[in-house]
């Protein structure tokens, strides 16, 4: 009856963002059930994107950056405690502190978290940083205030970039260690990267490309790095910012279809088991998730995006209260941001899903321009720089599945506009450093067997 | 009747007080509708959205390639400009207005607007009769305007009197001869501009906080404005940060005292009215029309405005297109997701916006006490002449 959906208990793990979003939306739903949200990190919900931008610039502090709750969820918060496992059969969640949480419902939303430096003992030096959580960003922002006398960041993906002009806005000497041609090439391509690279370098970043870290070096802290290319540099912090790993290993028993690439699960957030199967009572949202897209010819995306957990949460906090007929699709237009030396880069679809680019207004020259993706012939995703009210038309093309390139006559139009050249995107499979968008996704890392029953 | 005579209609004085009725009809003859002098018309919400934020749509009047119902020959503001050029002006004209460089002032002034509106409302005394728009809705946002771009109050009736001018020759209407009104309008300019750009050159080196200081301050080449411009375009802040204003509490006094029981509800809820400003710029917005010229043949839902065509984009119609909001004749403060184009939307997406809100809100806020047993006097009240920034020359109402 689907009167039953609005009541029971539902169990929500993960208490970030889409956590927190999911939560809200059940409620608005009109969930009168029990709730319950775990978490692993002892805080409340809390916003990200401050904590490399404001946090590091010192305008914040790490602990300012709280989620303001739209509404109290009234949700019984088990936060500090991990989940370990799931018991599809049983229906419960399983905790560390040996407690198992029985649910009629389950949303899974726990995220990622920073992929770490490989070699354990380096980096656990002193000095050797990643930033996915408050304490992370608290801890380095202190560093930064301390005035080091230079800052390595490895990795010039969206976060290593915003760390490093975070670092040259405070003064601080930064050297930049990117294994790609050129910052953000992986998640923008070719001809944004070249953009990128410049303003590395116009504004003091010592960047170094096609170089990967091969050591750090310190005894006890940290105190310099060894590069592919024979050189060293020396430094006193050290961020390690590629990318970040999914929060699938607790699942590994689990019978859900979880791997390094996150949950895979339908349009409607509903879990796929590992056989491909539909799952009717868990769902998935958020960083963690891989899901079917329509304008992205169905391929399973992965997004580490703001808005996406916020919209994936509340189709899957909609879908989880409303039976079959009344649910609905996650198919929201992908779109991130991120501001770094000053530039304010928005963008909408998939860059990476495109074989060519042009540059439709603006100029590289200028630092103000609307680059557009397509593929095969229509538009599939569009980057503004210093000019985000003009993506709305460009979301609209990708939208209508409009002919790429995009029609003649904008004004503020570039000379290249007419001449598409190949967008220059790597190998989703080869991607490091977020926000990612692995449009295949499939890792053939584990054989599976049907095991028959009995 | 035809629909190739709406705007005729719309523009005609006698459709004021009410031109809901042929925004319906505009919207139910389709999304592109040619008119009589060769332009079109949109009044349909996703239309008008899509054609905002479209580059190939130019709002300069320059573009037009059909007859123009008036001459353009002086230099346009940021408003009328594209871009490069629009975000070069806009962006010199905002960095002492808002974020990044300015992120406080807008807000800073809130106290201020509070104690200004508390002042005008003193004049609401029970048993009076009082002119909405003469003893508070002009007042306010023409001394508010003046604080901050530094203009003294003595020389307001000055500026009253030029913005009359400069208002009325921007006015659509397929009425005759023009030239005498663009002569007047000219000259209002000259002298406006004039007298801006000398005030601004006596801070030069000693300013004074506000934003005509600022702009003759600004120490970066790059985006210091020439002469012209400066004079161009503090003469649009002028106009567009307290016109439009006008119109938005004159409008908003008159909805509620419309609707008593939506009245009663935001006097009993105060908190409701910022919700209540957006659902007024939704319903009785100040702003009713704004032109664009497509740069290339476009094709608006099946139908090809070609280059250079005057297209008047409805946005009064489009924020009661009953495709995009449901019950849209229907004054509703709570009503959820009013994405409303009342601003506009895209790269010229109202510039004073902020400003504008902070008014509303701080002028209702100090009239709702007073409105309860307040009556309209007239209804519908005298219009002001202009069919496109549109609300209230007068109006009475008995306390």
């Amino acid at each position: 009856m689907p009167g039953d959906l609005k009541e029971g208990r539902i169990v929500i793990v993960g208490a970030s963002l889409a956590g927190l979003r999911a939560a809200e939306a059940l409620r608005e739903e009109g969930f009168t059930g029990s709730l319950t949200v775990v978490g692993d990190e002892p805080h409340p919900p809390y916003d990200r994107p401050p904590l490399s931008k404001q946090v590091l610039l010192g305008q914040a502090t790490a602990d300012t950056t709280g989620l303001p709750m739209r509404r109290d969820p009234n949700a019984d918060w088990r936060l500090g405690v991990r989940a370990t496992g799931v018991d599809l059969l049983a229906k419960q969640v399983l905790l560390e502190d040996g407690e198992s949480l029985p649910y009629d419902r389950l949303l899974i939303a726990t995220g990622t978290r920073a992929r770490p430096w490989p070699n354990p003992e380096e980096a656990s030096l002193d000095g050797v940083f990643t930033l996915r959580t408050r304490e992370d960003a608290g801890g380095l922002a202190e560093r930064l205030a301390a005035g080091p006398e230079r800052v390595l960041v490895i990795g010039a993906g969206f976060t290593g970039s915003e760390i490093a002009s975070a670092c040259r806005e405070r003064g601080l000497e930064v050297t930049v260690a990117e294994r790609g041609p050129a910052p953000l090439v992986g998640a923008l391509g070719g001809t944004l990267s070249k953009l990128a690279a410049v303003m590395h370098r116009n504004h003091g970043v010592d960047l170094r490309t096609g170089v990967t870290v091969t050591a750090l070096r310190g005894n006890g802290s940290f105190t310099g790095a060894e590069l592919s290319d024979g050189t060293r540099v020396d430094a006193d912090v050290c961020v390690v910012a590629l990318g970040a790993v999914r929060n699938v290993e607790w699942l590994a028993e689990s019978g859900l279809a979880a791997g390094p690439r996150g949950i895979a699960c339908d349009a409607g957030c509903r879990a796929f088991n590992m056989y491909g199967i539909v799952t009717d009572d868990v769902f998935v949202a958020g960083d963690v998730s891989r899901f079917p897209h329509p304008l992205f010819d169905y391929q399973m995306l992965s997004l580490e995006h703001w808005g996406n957990a916020v919209e994936q949460a509340e189709v899957a906090a909609h879908n989880m209260v409303n039976p079959g007929p009344l649910q609905r699709p996650h198919l929201a237009v992908p779109s991130f941001w991120s501001t770094q030396f000053g530039l304010n880069i928005k963008s909408v679809g998939v860059p990476t899903y495109s074989d060519h680019v042009v540059i439709a207004q603006g100029s590289l020259e200028a630092r103000r321009l609307a680059v557009v993706y397509g593929y095969k012939g229509r538009v599939t995703a569009a980057v503004t720089v210093d000019m985000a009210k003009s993506l709305d038309y460009y979301k609209h093309l990708i939208e209508t599945a409009a002919p790429f390139p995009p029609p003649p006559g904008a004004q503020d139009r570039a000379i290249a506009a007419d001449v598409a050249i190949p967008s220059d995107v790597p190998d989703p499979s080869g991607l490091s450093h977020g926000p990612t968008v692995a449009l295949t996704g499939y890792l053939p890392d584990r054989r599976l067997t049907l095991v028959q029953p009995g | 009747m035809a629909s190739d005579t709406l705007l005729a209609r719309i523009s005609d004085y006698a459709n004021r007080p009410d031109p809901y009725p042929l925004y319906a009809e505009l919207r139910e003859a389709g999304p592109a509708v040619r008119q009589a002098d060769g332009s079109y018309l949109i009044g349909t919400y996703h239309e008008i959205v899509a054609l905002l934020h479209d580059p190939r749509m130019s709002a300069d009047a320059r573009s037009r390639t059909a007859p123009a119902p008036y001459e353009v020959t002086r230099q346009p503001s940021f408003l009328r400009l594209d871009d490069p050029e629009h975000h070069r002006l806009r962006n010199s004209a905002m960095r002492p207005f808002g974020p990044p460089h300015s992120p406080g002032r807008v807000d800073s002034m809130r106290g201020e607007i509070v104690q200004l509106t508390k002042e005008l409302a003193e004049v609401f005394q029970e048993g009076r009769q009082i002119d909405v728009v003469d003893d508070f809705a002009y007042p306010l946002p023409v001394t508010v305007i003046c604080r901050l771009l530094g203009i003294p109050d003595k020389d307001e009736q000055l500026f009253q009197d030029w913005t009359d001018t400069l208002v009325a020759s921007a006015d659509i209407g397929p009425e005759g001869d023009t030239a005498e009104r663009d002569q007047a309008a000219g000259q209002a300019e000259q002298e406006m501009g004039q007298y801006l750009v000398q005030l601004a050159e006596q801070r030069r080196g000693r300013p004074t906080g506000d934003m005509l200081s600022d702009l003759v301050n600004e120490t970066d080449p790059a985006v210091r404005l020439s002469e012209e411009n400066l004079a161009v375009n503090t003469i649009l802040l002028f106009i567009a940060g307290h016109e439009t204003t006008v119109n938005l509490i004159a409008n908003g006094v008159l909805t509620l005292l419309r609707r008593p029981d939506q009245l009663d509800r935001l006097r009993e809820d105060p908190g409701l009215l910022p919700q209540a400003v957006e659902e007024l710029l939704r319903y009785e917005p100040p702003v009713h029309m704004r032109e664009r010229v497509p740069l290339v043949d476009i094709d608006v839902a099946g139908t090809t405005i070609p280059a250079g065509t005057s297209v008047i984009l409805a946005l009064a119609s489009g924020s009661r297109d009953p495709m995009r909001f449901s019950e849209p004749d229907r004054f509703d403060p709570t009503r959820p997701d009013n994405q409303h184009v009342g601003f506009g939307s895209g790269i010229h997406l109202c510039f004073g916006a902020p400003l504008a809100r902070i008014e509303a809100e701080a002028a209702l806020g100090a009239l709702l006490p007073h409105l309860g047993t307040a009556r309209l006097v007239q209804d519908p009240p005298p219009y002001r002449q202009n069919a496109m920034l549109r609300g209230p020359r007068h109006l009475p109402i008995q306390l």
